[in-house]
């Protein structure tokens, strides 16, 4: 790994820091929500529909009722329960129509599981079945069967439209046009840790929720509508989840059902996943068919971009329905582009729904911009990196939607990959093999973003008797390393040592409010909320010690945990002296610092026009791959992967979060695709849903370029799903230099590359 | 307990008697009977490796295997390495073994959901092989799935282990 920059004046920041919850997870000590019993509790099983699209006739539970150790079943039609999600368009336990094969149709709750799941094999309903709709092609149909009466057409009522300039006259003027449809699968999470939760209601009607949500805060509020209390009656713990990656982005029925069961029993209820239910029912990456055209001058300058994009949703709206807000984004601002339309068809089937997921939206649009700037490239005779870098996004750029660009290495990124992916490899292609350099690029909110009213977060860092430091931050933790970087700022701002920071982020009726985990914000929004917070405590640590030491606080500094007076820095005291002095008196006070970040940034409006983060990322990668004729088998020797991370904070936790994302990326180039026939989902597994494994994986070369935004705590920038973004791309683009076919459908299995040769070999060379 | 047999065995050095059910894995005799907690479950099929224990040193997914399967052996979890490589050489407490250190150190575990069962089958495969190259060290975590790290600090922490292991032994 190479880090391109300036002088680093810091005694934390930019050094390779173990993440804090390392020691409990290599020891086994850590707690994850299934290692955890609450006294009285008992367990959950959720009951899903066998068909796809049907009626509920009748639900019978009397044989499960009365086997022994059964506590409570609850169906639809027996449970106070409203509308939930983001269209409130389902309920979490279905009443009169199942729509899709994940659907809830009882709950049971037991004293073991598995007397639970022996009690759902006893429920009998009788099901009407309905012609159902899979494709959103034939969705569309004014024939097609209506999944929401309310939502004629199968049409999910949210509009993405954008335009800018005038597409077709540059259509009409520019020298060259490429056009192309991108076929994207349904991929999913696949966490290790599957989705649980437990509820537990206590004498006075409180509920409390140990859940796998990265959103706390809208969740209690989510909670509590689709439970018909209110928020104030709902706290919510999150111990240490096994992975996210956008799966805990909205309010899902299992915590409703955990809720209502715990209430109907009147004890605590624990339900988790099992893995075939994992891949079934938490939310997936949405499928998108992406039809894009690009035109452009003869010297390679982009002039238009004209996007249409439909979205299979599923049954009901989560968030892969609003995965346009940042698809479009990427088609009106990644490159320079100055004309743009953009449109979507967002469409209800009887398939499983989709959610968030790493990356979401900028995945699908990079894959077809990025194949088009090849495309493009081939057409006109250009070089692949001399046609990014004429079109490359610079400082002081506002994209046509009105995104201002601060902070951009885009060039940089691309310098670096070209440099890194061309370094010698060791051995020649294999006989029968082909290899081939693909390159794509990455533009992504770097500096949170406003998709909700606030995009805040609360932070307050409290100094206690021993000279321990607790910043109790709103960010939640999900395994990506936040709240070691978070107490790194702190550390750094407060001149302590790393080790004396303990963070507190794991609930609710204790940490600050936080949007939650999303758009890469966290080190970015969390990180200047706990500078804020930890600058605030250090005036109040001065202003006392001012006192104590009968100086003027402006001669005052502090670092190694000591106060000491600027021009005689002998004189001394150290923090938890001060601390306690503090209290240990009449009239005493304790020292807090506290602070809400939350950046100047607008929402998008009605046109889809507003600079929604403070600054953004960029990054370039360059996959060197080799292609087998014969099979059509794909290997990835080597990925170079170059981002402007403004400043690196913690290095280790910065290239764990690209290799990772490299990984998930690769999957969705390579090998992952959840398969649906009939609204069923064929390969619940991992034996047949293929994550690449240890040895599948590539040389990765990395070079972080800080570029110090100002904006951000101590010049850093977002980068969690940044190493996802480009990767299918580039590995799409590099097969095509390997061996002359677009491939244009995800994931590029031996199959699929296979089947796009025999033509192209068909044709007289 | 209906359809209860006896089974004997060590876990992490201490013996264990206990009736248990013939259709109890290990992994349900060691999280919900012993409340060793460290070792996962993910899959349930043996596919994804989070599970993984050492019997009499080297690695099993311990969610395909049966508790009574082990009855007489000696079971090694994620609790009890520690003390396994305190034992092995000499090591004072709380010395982390190799493997466990590398992880620390080299970023190996992020959400570290898989991290129990990655860092057995590590160590099994260093019991078996001292000095195993990057391609063997991959190849031996082959049936052990991380969705965080994309292996690579995983495979670097193991390399580094591998090291300092050899070290001591010089």
């Amino acid at each position: 790994m190479s880090v391109e920059t300036g002088s680093k004046p810091f005694k934390v920041i930019g050094t390779r820091v173990p993440k804090l919850d390392a020691v409990e997870k290599v020891t086994g000590t850590v707690r994850y929500l299934p290692d955890l019993e609450v006294p009285g509790m008992v367990w959950g099983r959720i009951l899903r529909t066998t068909v796809p699209h049907a009626r509920i006739r009748r639900i019978d539970t009397r044989r499960a009722e009365a086997l022994p150790g059964v506590l409570g079943i609850i169906t639809g039609f027996d449970v106070e329960q409203y509308p939930f999600g983001y269209a409130k368009d389902h309920l979490a336990l279905k009443r009169d129509v199942v729509r899709c094969i994940r659907d809830e149709v009882a709950a049971v709750a037991a004293e073991t599981e598995e007397i639970a799941a022996e009690a759902c094999r006893l429920i009998e309903v009788e099901y009407e079945e309905l012609p159902a709709v899979f494709d959103p092609a034939h969705a569309l149909r004014p024939e097609a069967p209506q999944i929401h009466p309310q939502f004629p057409g199968n049409l999910v009522n949210f509009s993405y439209k954008f335009q800018a300039g005038d597409v077709e006259r540059a259509v009409r003027e520019a020298d060259v046009v490429v056009e192309g449809t991108y076929t994207l699968p349904y991929v999913t999470t696949a966490c290790l840790g599957t989705m649980a939760a437990i509820a537990a209601w206590d004498p006075r009607g409180q509920l409390t929720m140990w859940s796998t949500t990265q959103i706390p805060f809208l969740y209690q509020r989510d909670l509590a509508d689709a439970l018909g209390i209110t928020g104030d009656r709902i706290r919510v713990i999150q111990p240490p989840v096994g992975g996210n990656f956008g799966r805990g982005l909205d309010l899902y029925p299992i915590d409703i059902i955990a809720a209502l069961l715990a209430r109907h029993v009147q004890c605590p209820v624990k339900i988790v996943f099992d893995r075939d239910e994992e891949f079934l029912a938490s939310p997936t990456r949405e499928p998108c068919v992406f039809t894009l055209r690009t035109a452009a001058r003869a010297d390679g300058t982009l002039l238009a971009r004209d996007a249409r994009v439909i979205i299979d949703n599923g049954a009901y709206v989560s968030w892969g329905s609003t995965t346009p807000y940042v698809m479009m984004t990427t088609v009106a601002g990644f490159y320079r582009c100055p004309n743009i339309r953009f449109d979507t068809a967002i469409v209800y089937t009887n398939n499983v729904y989709s959610g968030s997921m790493r990356g979401y939206g900028n995945l699908e649009s990079t894959f077809a911009i990025e194949a088009q700037m090849d495309d493009l490239a081939e057409r006109l005779g250009l070089d692949r990196l001399e046609i990014r870098k004429r079109n490359a996004n610079r400082p002081g750029d506002v994209t046509p939607q009105g995104l201002r660009i601060t902070t951009c290495a885009l060039d940089g990124c691309f310098d670096a990959v070209a440099r890194d992916v061309a370094r010698p490899i060791g051995r020649p292609p294999r006989p029968g093999w082909k290899r081939g350099i693909g390159y794509a690029g990455m533009f992504h909110v770097g500096g949170g973003a406003r998709v909700y009213r606030s995009d805040g977060c609360g932070a307050i860092v409290k100094l206690d008797d021993f000279g321990k430091v607790s910043l109790i931050t709103g960010a939640s933790e999900i395994g990506q390393g936040s709240e070691t970087v978070l107490a790194m700022i702190v550390a750094e701002e407060l001149g302590i040592p790393f080790g004396r920071v303990s963070v507190v982020n794991d609930d609710t009726a204790v940490k600050p409010w936080d949007v939650g985990v999303h758009a890469s914000r966290t080190t970015f929004i969390a990180g200047n909320a706990a500078l804020l917070a930890a600058r605030d405590v250090k005036r109040q640590l001065l202003t006392l010690a001012a006192q104590q030491l009968d100086e003027p606080l402006e001669e005052l500094d502090c670092e190694d945990g000591v106060v000491f007076v600027r021009r005689a820095p002998s004189r001394q005291v150290a923090y938890e002296k001060v601390v306690r002095a503090g209290h240990f008196r009449e009239g005493g006070q304790i020292l807090m610092g506290q602070a809400f970040y939350d950046p100047p940034t607008q929402m998008l409006d009605k046109d889809f026009r507003g600079n929604v983060s403070v600054t953004y990322a960029f990054a370039a990668q360059a996959a060197l791959v080799e292609v087998e004729e014969a099979t059509g088998k794909i290997e990835v020797l080597r990925v170079a992967s170059a981002h402007d991370v403004g400043r690196a904070l913690n290095p280790i936790g910065c290239e764990g979060q690209i290799e990772g994302g490299i990984h998930m990326g690769l999957g969705y180039a390579l090998t992952e695709e959840l398969k649906l026939e009939q609204g069923r989902v064929l390969n619940p597994g991992f034996l047949d849903y293929k994550l690449l494994t240890a040895p599948d994986m590539p040389e990765i070369l990395l070079t972080l370029i800080e570029t110090v935004d100002e904006a951000g705590p101590f010049g850093a920038k977002g980068l969690g799903e940044a190493g996802t973004i480009p990767i299918s791309a580039a590995v799409a683009n590099a097969v095509k230099d390997a061996v002359g076919v677009r491939m244009t459908e995800l994931p590029m299995t031996p199959e699929r590359v296979y089947r796009a040769l025999r033509p192209a070999r068909a044709r007289p060379s | 307990m209906a359809d209860a047999y006896p089974l004997e065995l060590a876990v992490n050095g201490r013996r264990v008697r206990r009736q248990v059910p013939g259709s109890r894995t290990l992994l349900e005799f060691l999280r919900e009977d012993l409340r060793l907690t460290g070792t996962n479950l993910a899959c349930d099929t043996g596919d994804c490796g989070a599970c993984t224990v050492l019997v009499d040193g080297q690695p099993y997914t311990s969610c395909i295997m049966l508790a009574l399967d082990v009855d007489g052996r000696e079971v090694t979890t994620i609790e009890g390495l520690a003390a396994r490589w305190q034992a092995q050489s000499g090591a004072a407490p709380p010395a982390l073994h190799p493997v466990q250190q590398g992880f620390l150190d080299e970023g190996g575990a992020q959400c570290g959901f898989c991290t129990a069962g990655m860092v057995m089958a590590a160590a099994g495969l260093l019991e078996a092989n001292a000095a195993p190259t990057a391609t063997e060290i991959q190849a031996g975590l082959e049936g052990n799935l991380c969705r965080c790290t994309g292996y690579t600090k995983i495979v670097t922490a193991v390399a580094v282990a591998a090291e300092r292991m050899r070290e001591l032994r010089r």
